[in-house]
C-alpha cells in the first residue's frame, strides 16, 4: 500500500528525528515547535486590562437593559400595532421592538464573554497529546478471547436448533409492524381514475358560483369552473376540486388544430383540466395570443389549441379534456367525466 | 398640401371653415360648460374621435393599420374598446419603441386627454368595453377577503400571491402590479391586454374585479403592511434562502472570526 | 481561587455540591479528562458550533410553537385580526399559525426565528461539511463522524420540508402536492404509498397531523441521538488541527476547554441567538398571511420550496417530460428520473471519503488538515460537487432569474440542462490547475523567499525585487504536507516466479490512484537540498 511509500520524513511528528543528510546544516523545514508566549496589552498593562474589564461589564449591562426593554416592549405594545420604520416599511410595532431588544441582551451576554476570553483569559497556547484510537494489540486479543469465551458457553454456535429458530422469531416479529401500517389510509382502486364531473353537470363559474353560458366566454378569456353540486362547505371538497378542477378558454374553431378537441368542444369554447400531467400544480398561466398555458412550479408548457400537447418541460402527457356541450337549456354542460385520469401520471395509469 | 391648397378655392370652403370653427366653439363650450346636454356631449365626442384620428394617424397607424384594421406588425384595434387604449396608452406600453417578447411597462407619452381622444377614436371603430366608471374601480366598500380569493383564484398563478409579477414561457412576463392604477387594473382584467387571458364581466362580474382590487390596495401598494419586517421582495423561499446565507450565515461567519482571531499583541501595537 | 486559609476550614457548599455528584456519576474523572481540553482556534472551525446552536434554538422555540400550532386539517372560518382573510374557509392548522403570527405577542417573533434558525442551520451544515471535506478532516478516524454529520444534514433537510408544510398555506400545500405526484410516479407501490401517507387521496385531512409528529418527534429525535454521538466523538478524537509550528499529527494546539473555550463557545451561542433573533425581527418569513389557505386548485407563480430543497427543485424543472407505456403501465421517467437522481447528488459528496481511502490505501490516523491546494484531486472533486449543486439551485429559481435578469425560462432551463453534466467537469479541471498554481507559488514562496514590494537596481543596472526570506516557522507551515504517491501494480510474476495477476478492483484502483496522484496532479515540493543550494549559492537578494 502506499502508505509505506509515503517518505517518512514528511510526517511532521518524524521530522525532528530526521538526521540525514543534511544534518549539518539542520534541516531547513524543520518543526521549531510552539512559539514563544507573546503578551497582550491586557497582559502588561493593568490600565488596558482595567479598560477591558470596563468594555465587557459595559456589554453585559448593556443586555440587562435590553431584557428590560424587551419586558417593558411585551407589555406596552399592542399586537396588532404597525409602524413604519425606515428603509423597512410598515412593520408590526412588537416584533420589531421584541426582535432588536432580544437580539441585543443575547448578542451582547455573548460579546462580553467572547471579549472577556479574548483580551483577559490567559492566551497561552498548550499542546496535548494524542493517543491512537486503535486499542494495543493485548487489549484486542483479551477482547477476543472475552468474546470467544461468552459465544463458547452461550452455545450459540453448537446448539443450531436454538439459533436458527431465534434468527425466524426475530425475522418475523417486525412484520406485526408492518401489518399495523395497513390501516394508515385505503387502497388507491379507482379513486384516481375518477372526478367529481359526470354526464349532465354543468360548469359552475368559480367567480360568481352562476352556471356558465356559452355567450358568457369570449375568445381570450380564461374561466375556472367546477362541477354542479361541488360545494365549499363540503367535507370532502378539497380532494374533489384537487381533481375536477377546470379551465375553460374559447378559441376560434380554425384556429383548434386537433380534430378530436374541435369535436369536443362546444362553439370553440375547451375544458381542460387544471391539474398539471407533470405532479399536480393547479396549472393556469394562459397566454390567450399563443394559447399555451405554462405551469407555475416547474414549467411544463402545454398547447390548448392543439388537444393540450406537452410543448415543453417535464410534464409526460397532454392536459385531459373535458368532453362539454351546451343543454337544452342554454348552458354548458359535461357529456361525462374526463376519459383518462386527471393529474399526475401513475403505475397503474396506463 | 397642394390637395389642401387647392381646396382652398372651393366654393364650399368657408363653410367647412365656419363649420370647423363652430364645432370647436361648440367642443371648447361642452368642455367648459356645467351643463353637459346631450347634444353637446355628442359634438365633443365627435370632436375627440376627429382629434384621435389624427393622433392615431401620427403615433399608431404605422404598426395597427391606417385605420385600425392591423398590419403584421400590429393586431387590428377594430373592437378593442376605449379600455384597452386606456390600458396600453397610459401605462406607457404603446406606443411600442422595439417589437420583443412583450411590451413593457413605460412612463406614457401622451397626455390624458390626448388617451381620451385616441380612445374615443378607437372606440368609434367597433364596440368594445370602454374605460370604467371610478365608482367601478374604486376599492370602497369592497371584500378584501374575497378579493384574496379570487385573486388567487384566477390572478396568482401569473402575478404571485400578493402581485410582485412573474415570468411566463420564452422571455414574456406577467408584470408586478405593485401601485398599479386601479382603474388600469380593472382595464387590463376586462380587455386581456397583450398575453393575459381577459376577464369579461360575464364570467368576473364587476363586484368581482372591486373585490380584487380592492385585495391588490391592501397587500401590493407602497402603503402595505408586512408585519414580520423586511418584505424581501415578496418572492418567497428564493429570497428568503439568500437572505439566510448573506445576512444570516454571513454575519455568523464574521462573528465566528472575530472570536477565532488572535488577540493584538502587546509588541505588534 | 480561595486561599489557604479557606482550605482548612471545612469545603465549601460548590466542592461538597461537587463531592455528592461524584459519588454518584463519577464526575472528577470526567472533569479530569475533559475539563481542561484543548481546542485548537480557527474561525472555521466554529461553523459546527453555528449547526449545532442554531439546532437548540429551533429546538426551544418548536417547543414554544407546539403550545399554540393545531395540527388539524379541520376546516373553520377564520375570525382573527388579520382582515384580507377574515371569513375565509381554512384548516385549523393554518388558523392556528395565524392566531400565532397575529395574536399571540411575540409569537411572530418566535415563528420567525425558528424558521430562519432552521434555513441558517441547514446553509451551516453544508459550509461546515464543505470545511471538513475540503480539508480532508473525514479522513481516518474521522469517517464514522463524517457520516453521522452528513445524516444530520439529510435529516434536517427532511424535518425542514415537514416544517414548512406543516401551516397548511397555498405554497407549502403546493409543495406537498408535489410530494404525492413524486410518489405517485413510484412504479408499482406509487399509488399505495400515496394513499398510506395521506390517509386517501391527496389532500385528505391527515397529513399536517402526520407531518406534524414526524417534524416534532421522529426526526428530531433521531437527529438529537446523532448530534450527540457527533459531539461525543468529536470529543473522544480531540479536534483536528492546520499544519503550523509545534502542530503535530500527534498532538493538539490550542486553548484549554476551561476557561477560554467555555467562554468562547457559550459566548458564541448567545452570539448566534441574539443575531438569529434581531434577523427575525427585521426581517419577514414565511408570511403565510400573504399566501392565504391551501387549496388544490390555487397556486402562485414563484412556487419553491426552501433553499436547501433548490436542487431537488432543480432536478424536476429541467428534466424532460419522458413516460413510457407498456402493457398498461405506466414509467414515469419525467419525475422518477429526478426523484432516483436526487439521493445520489448527496451520496456523492458522502461516499467520497471512502473511495479516497480506498484509492490511497492509507491505514493511518490523520489529525492535520490539508489546504485545499494540497489535495487537488479532492479540491477539484468538491467544487466540481458544488458547481453540480449550484447548477441545480439555478435551475429551481429558473423563473426568478427569468423575471430578475430579462431572460427567457426556456433558456434557462436549457442552460440548465447542458450545465448538469458540463458544468462539473470544467469544474473539476480549472480547479485542479488552480491549485497547481497555488503549490507553484508555495513553492516559490519556500525557495526564493516573500516578494517585498521593495524594488532594487544592481549595479549594473538590472531592477530585482527583494525578496525576504521566510522564517522557519513559515517554510515548516508551507512544507509539513505530504504528496502521496500513486499505487503501482505489484509485477504479474512475483519474486518466485509464480504469475499473479491483478484482478479488475485492483487495476481499477491502480488507474484511479495515477489520477489522483501520478504524473501533473501536484508540483513536487521544495526540498531542503533545493532550498539550501538557493540559499547558499545566491545568497538573500
Amino acid at each position: 500500500m502506499s502508505s509505506q511509500d509515503i517518505p517518512e520524513e514528511t510526517l511532521p511528528s518524524k521530522q525532528g528525528e530526521h538526521e540525514g543528510a543534511v544534518a549539518a546544516a539542520g534541516d531547513p523545514f524543520a518543526d521549531p515547535g510552539i512559539p514563544p508566549h507573546e503578551p497582550r496589552i491586557q497582559d502588561i498593562d493593568e490600565r488596558a486590562a482595567r479598560r477591558s474589564e470596563r468594555v465587557v461589564a459595559f456589554l453585559f449591562v448593556l443586555s440587562m437593559l435590553a431584557t428590560v426593554g424587551f419586558i417593558a416592549a411585551y407589555v406596552s405594545l399592542p399586537v396588532d400595532k404597525n409602524i413604519f420604520v425606515f428603509p423597512i416599511g410598515h412593520i408590526s410595532a412588537l416584533n420589531f421592538s421584541l426582535g432588536l431588544t432580544l437580539g441585543v441582551a443575547l448578542f451582547c451576554i455573548g460579546a462580553g464573554a467572547v471579549h472577556w476570553a479574548r483580551t483577559l483569559m490567559s492566551d497561552v497556547e498548550v499542546a496535548d497529546d494524542r493517543h491512537p484510537i486503535e486499542a494495543a494489540p493485548e487489549v484486542k486479543a483479551k477482547v477476543m478471547a472475552d468474546f470467544a469465551a461468552g459465544a463458547e458457553e452461550s452455545g450459540f454456535g453448537r446448539r443450531k436448533l436454538i439459533r436458527n429458530t431465534m434468527f425466524g422469531a426475530l425475522a418475523l416479529v417486525p412484520l406485526s409492524g408492518v401489518v399495523l401500517l395497513r390501516d394508515l389510509g385505503p387502497l388507491p382502486g379507482t379513486k384516481l381514475r375518477k372526478t367529481a364531473w359526470s354526464e349532465g353537470k354543468m360548469l359552475i363559474n368559480q367567480n360568481t358560483q352562476l352556471p356558465l353560458r356559452p355567450e358568457d366566454i369570449q375568445v381570450g378569456s380564461l374561466t375556472f369552473a367546477m362541477p354542479e353540486g361541488l360545494k365549499e362547505e363540503d367535507e370532502d371538497f378539497q380532494k374533489q376540486i384537487a381533481k375536477a378542477a377546470l379551465m375553460i378558454v374559447r378559441l376560434r374553431p380554425e384556429n383548434i388544430k386537433d380534430k378530436r378537441e374541435l369535436d369536443w368542444s362546444a362553439d370553440g369554447i375547451v375544458a381542460f383540466s387544471k391539474i398539471c400531467t407533470h405532479v399536480g400544480c393547479p396549472i393556469s398561466l394562459y397566454e390567450q395570443q399563443t394559447h399555451h398555458v405554462l405551469c407555475p412550479c416547474h414549467q411544463s408548457t402545454f398547447d390548448l389549441s392543439d388537444g393540450g400537447r406537452v410543448i415543453f418541460g417535464p410534464a409526460g402527457h397532454a392536459l385531459p379534456q373535458l368532453r362539454i356541450k351546451v343543454n337544452d337549456k342554454g348552458y354548458l354542460e359535461a357529456m361525462g367525466d374526463f376519459a383518462e385520469p386527471v393529474g399526475p401520471a401513475f403505475w397503474e395509469r396506463g | 398640401m397642394k390637395k389642401l391648397s387647392a381646396r382652398r378655392r372651393h366654393p364650399l370652403a368657408a363653410v367647412v371653415v365656419l363649420l370647423f370653427a363652430l364645432a370647436v366653439t361648440g367642443g371648447l363650450y361642452a368642455a367648459f360648460a356645467p351643463a353637459d346636454t346631450a347634444k353637446a356631449d355628442d359634438t365633443a365626442q365627435s370632436l375627440a374621435i376627429e382629434e384621435g384620428k389624427k393622433l392615431y394617424s401620427v403615433g399608431c397607424a404605422s404598426c395597427h393599420g391606417t385605420g385600425g384594421q392591423g398590419t403584421s406588425d400590429g393586431p387590428s384595434l377594430v373592437g378593442v374598446g376605449s379600455a384597452a387604449v386606456d390600458f396600453q396608452v397610459a401605462t406607457g406600453r404603446m406606443p411600442l419603441q422595439q417589437q420583443g417578447a412583450q411590451a413593457p411597462r413605460k412612463k406614457a407619452i401622451y397626455s390624458q386627454a390626448e388617451i381620451d381622444q385616441l380612445a374615443a377614436y378607437i372606440a368609434s371603430l367597433g364596440a368594445g368595453p370602454s374605460v370604467p366608471e371610478k365608482s367601478q374601480y374604486s376599492p370602497d366598500g369592497a371584500d378584501i377577503a374575497k378579493g384574496g380569493e379570487l385573486f388567487r383564484t384566477n390572478c396568482a398563478q401569473c402575478h404571485n400571491f400578493t402581485g410582485k409579477g412573474g415570468a411566463l414561457s420564452n422571455g414574456k412576463y406577467a408584470p408586478s402590479l405593485e401601485d398599479v392604477n386601479p382603474k388600469h387594473i380593472y382595464e387590463a382584467m376586462q380587455t386581456g391586454p397583450q398575453n393575459m387571458p381577459s376577464f369579461p364581466d360575464t364570467t368576473m362580474s364587476q363586484k368581482n374585479k372591486k373585490d380584487i382590487i380592492a385585495y391588490l390596495d391592501t397587500v401590493n401598494s407602497s402603503k402595505s403592511e408586512s408585519p414580520g419586517g423586511l418584505e424581501l421582495g415578496g418572492l418567497g423561499p428564493v429570497s428568503e434562502g439568500l437572505f439566510a446565507w448573506i445576512f444570516g450565515l454571513g454575519a455568523l461567519i464574521a462573528v465566528a472570526i472575530w472570536v477565532a482571531a488572535h488577540t493584538a499583541k502587546a509588541k505588534k501595537s | 481561587m480561595s486561599t489557604a486559609a479557606d482550605n482548612r476550614r471545612k469545603a465549601p457548599a460548590g466542592e461538597r455540591v461537587a463531592d455528592w455528584a461524584d459519588g454518584r456519576l463519577g464526575i472528577y474523572s470526567l472533569a479530569k479528562a475533559n475539563m481542561r481540553k484543548i481546542f485548537p482556534d480557527h474561525w472555521s472551525f466554529m461553523l459546527g458550533e453555528v449547526c449545532l446552536y442554531s439546532f437548540v434554538i429551533i429546538i426551544m422555540t418548536g417547543v414554544y410553537l407546539t403550545l399554540f400550532f393545531h395540527p388539524s386539517m379541520t376546516e373553520v372560518t377564520y375570525h382573527g385580526s388579520y382582515v384580507p382573510l377574515q371569513g375565509m374557509k381554512m384548516s385549523e392548522a393554518f388558523a392556528s399559525t395565524m392566531h400565532i403570527s397575529f395574536d399571540v405577542r411575540g409569537g411572530l417573533l418566535i415563528r420567525q426565528i425558528h424558521h430562519w434558525a432552521a434555513l441558517i442551520f441547514v446553509a451551516a451544515m453544508l459550509v461546515h461539511m464543505m470545511r471538513v471535506f475540503f480539508t480532508g478532516a473525514f479522513r481516518k478516524p474521522r469517517e464514522v463522524n463524517w457520516l453521522f454529520g452528513f445524516l444530520l444534514l439529510v435529516l434536517g433537510m427532511f424535518t425542514g420540508f415537514t416544517g414548512y408544510s406543516l401551516p397548511d398555506d397555498l405554497l407549502s400545500g403546493t409543495g406537498v402536492r408535489f410530494m404525492e405526484g413524486a410518489i405517485l410516479s413510484i412504479p408499482i407501490i406509487g399509488t399505495y404509498v400515496s394513499m398510506f401517507l395521506f390517509g386517501g387521496e391527496f389532500p385528505g385531512a391527515d397529513f399536517v397531523p402526520r407531518f406534524f409528529s414526524i417534524h416534532v418527534l421522529l426526526l428530531p429525535g433521531i437527529m438529537l441521538g446523532l448530534l450527540v454521538a457527533h459531539l461525543i466523538l468529536v470529543f473522544y478524537h480531540k479536534h483536528t488541527q492546520f499544519p503550523g509550528p509545534g502542530r503535530t499529527n500527534k498532538n493538539v494546539v490550542g486553548m484549554p476547554l476551561l476557561p477560554v473555550y467555555m467562554a468562547k463557545a457559550g459566548g458564541f451561542f448567545f452570539l448566534v441567538f441574539g443575531l438569529i433573533a434581531a434577523l427575525a425581527g427585521l426581517a419577514s418569513i414565511n408570511p403565510i398571511w400573504a399566501m392565504g389557505p391551501y387549496r388544490p386548485d390555487q397556486v402562485s407563480t414563484g412556487a419553491q420550496p426552501d433553499w436547501y430543497m433548490g436542487f431537488s427543485e432543480g432536478l424536476i424543472r429541467v428534466m424532460p417530460g419522458w413516460e413510457i407505456n407498456v402493457a398498461g403501465h405506466t414509467l414515469v421517467l419525467g419525475v422518477l428520473i429526478p426523484l432516483i437522481i436526487f439521493p445520489l447528488v448527496l451520496a456523492a459528496i458522502a461516499v467520497y471519503p471512502f473511495i479516497e481511502s480506498w484509492v490511497t490505501g492509507d491505514k493511518r490516523e490523520h489529525h492535520l488538515l490539508d489546504r485545499p491546494r494540497n489535495a487537488p484531486t479532492r479540491t477539484a472533486f468538491g467544487v466540481a460537487w458544488l458547481t453540480w449543486y449550484l447548477v441545480l439551485l439555478v435551475g429551481g429559481g429558473n423563473d426568478l432569474w427569468a423575471t430578475h435578469f430579462h431572460l427567457s425560462i426556456n433558456t434557462i432551463t436549457w442552460f440548465v440542462r447542458i450545465a448538469f453534466f458540463v458544468g462539473p467537469v470544467v469544474a473539476f479541471v480549472a480547479t485542479r490547475r488552480i491549485c497547481l498554481g497555488l503549490q507553484r507559488r508555495d513553492k516559490d514562496k519556500v525557495l526564493h523567499g516573500r516578494e517585498s514590494g521593495i524594488i532594487k537596481r544592481l549595479p549594473h543596472g538590472e531592477f530585482v525585487e527583494v525578496h525576504e526570506p521566510l522564517s522557519q516557522e513559515q517554510l515548516h507551515t508551507l512544507t509539513a504536507h505530504e504528496q502521496p504517491k500513486p499505487l503501482e501494480l505489484e509485477p504479474e510474476v512475483d519474486e518466485n516466479g509464480v504469475a499473479r495477476k491483478a484482478g479488475a478492483g485492483q487495476r481499477l484502483r491502480v488507474k484511479l490512484s495515477k489520477g489522483f496522484y501520478g504524473e501533473g496532479t501536484h508540483i513536487p515540493k521544495a526540498t531542503a537540498e533545493e532550498y539550501q543550494e538557493i540559499t547558499s549559492g545566491h545568497g538573500h537578494h
